[in-house]
């Protein structure tokens, strides 16, 4: 017989980009809790993710689940040099805004608000779109990440002049690149694997 | 090290751009792994290297940069893709191309910001061709690349009807959301590599 997709619990969709928590509800079967084996558990690396069914579901296939993970972890907490982690987290709402992703937008706007103590900037990011004029570095990193996002992609020497006149250098310059690029894979797996909903 | 990155944006081993990407080692050295992990994983599970190379060689072709294209284009044809599947493959992506993202938001203030644009479903002769479970995963694909924001339940139920495991729509996902990324890292820093400070 063949499988069918999850019908997800009532739940409130959310309708507008919010820097609010949300919670996930997933389309496909997660694996269950009490079938992690150690090797999925080492693939969720943080012990806390075997509560959440976005991770139980990709742990499924745990080898890229883990790699993606290392990935992520580099591109945005190593604090050695580059870009400061609030033109990271930008760089991820910027992408996430403009591919569609709520949840993913949610979470980095937060993280962008909570690092560069400008909430009134990131909001306006939120409502108005990746067309929003915050100030010439911030419009550089998002022009940049809208520049990636695109496809085809639309990623030119002008965005490299303009990141460096706004004051990046290249180990900041390859952050914003990994970054933008980063939530094209992450916003895709988000958005085609389950649905955001408003906590309640 | 080498890794697939920097030799497809084609940064010189010990130059300035190769010494910067490793201010990010873990993302360096984990970006090859996801690589490896998805063409030459320990276990291919239902998901055979033919069937994987078959989709990156669609999703880079849609993406139209030519390094990246290239590579999955050979990978297809050494993982021993027939040549009527890579001709089919290469003509999909010719029939699918468009501009992205687009896609549609729930309804509400954001509808303002919907933007319709191709559904793609593969004819019936490259289908036949395929068969149906490689043509639903491309038509998942293109979903996945373009107008990721219009994906919903049945977008996954056509793949588990065609045969699809729950697993292996995981790693189908991952392979398809991977590749968003590598081909766009590898064209950023290409174009960071080609104008030095």
């Amino acid at each position: 017989m063949t499988a069918k997709t999850l019908t997800p619990p009532p739940h409130t969709e959310p309708k507008v980009f919010t820097r609010d928590q949300l919670d996930w509800l997933p389309w496909i079967e997660p694996l269950a809790e009490s079938d992690l084996t150690p090797r999925h558990k080492e693939a969720l690396i943080d012990a806390a993710r075997a509560k959440s069914d976005y991770f139980r579901l990709l742990a499924r296939d745990p080898d890229i689940l883990e790699s993606r993970t290392r990935t992520d972890k580099d591109i945005f907490y190593n604090p050695q040099a580059g870009a400061p982690r609030a033109d990271r987290e930008l760089a991820a709402a910027a992408t996430s805004r403009l591919n569609g992703c709520i949840y993913c937008a949610s979470v980095h706007a937060r993280h962008a608000a909570v690092y560069s103590k400008r909430e009134a900037d990131v909001q306006k990011l939120l409502d108005e779109g990746v067309s929003a004029d915050l100030d010439p570095r911030w419009n550089a990193i998002v022009a940049a990440s809208v520049a990636l996002t695109s496809i085809p992609l639309d990623f030119g020497p002008e965005h490299i002049d303009r990141l460096r006149s706004a004051g990046l250098d290249d180990l900041a310059i390859v952050d914003v690149i990994n970054a933008a690029s980063f939530f094209n894979w992450a916003n895709r797996l988000m958005l085609s694997l389950g649905e955001p909903a408003v906590q309640k | 090290m080498t890794d697939v990155i920097g030799k497809l944006a084609g940064i010189a081993p010990g130059s300035p751009l190769d010494r910067a990407r490793d201010n990010r080692p873990e993302a360096r050295k984990h970006a090859q792994a996801s690589y490896d992990a998805l063409f030459s994983p320990k276990d291919f599970g239902g998901f055979p290297l033919v069937e994987r190379c078959a989709v990156a060689s669609f999703v880079a072709a849609l993406h139209g940069q030519p390094e990246t294209a290239d590579h999955y284009k050979q990978k297809l044809v050494a993982a021993g893709a027939s040549p009527d599947l890579a001709v089919a493959v290469a003509g999909e992506a010719m029939e699918a191309h468009t501009h992205g993202p687009y896609g549609h938001y729930p309804a509400g203030p954001l509808t303002l910001e919907d933007h319709a644009g191709l559904s793609y479903a593969v004819a019936p002769t490259p289908r036949r061709m395929m068969g149906n479970r490689l043509a639903a995963a491309l038509e998942h694909t293109h979903m996945l690349v373009f107008h990721p924001r219009d994906a919903a339940p049945p977008s996954l139920q056509a793949l588990l009807d065609a045969g699809w495991s729950t697993t292996d729509i995981v790693t189908l996902s991952q392979l398809v959301s991977f590749l968003a990324f590598q081909i766009r890292v590898v064209a950023g820093l290409k174009v960071l590599n080609a104008r030095p400070a």
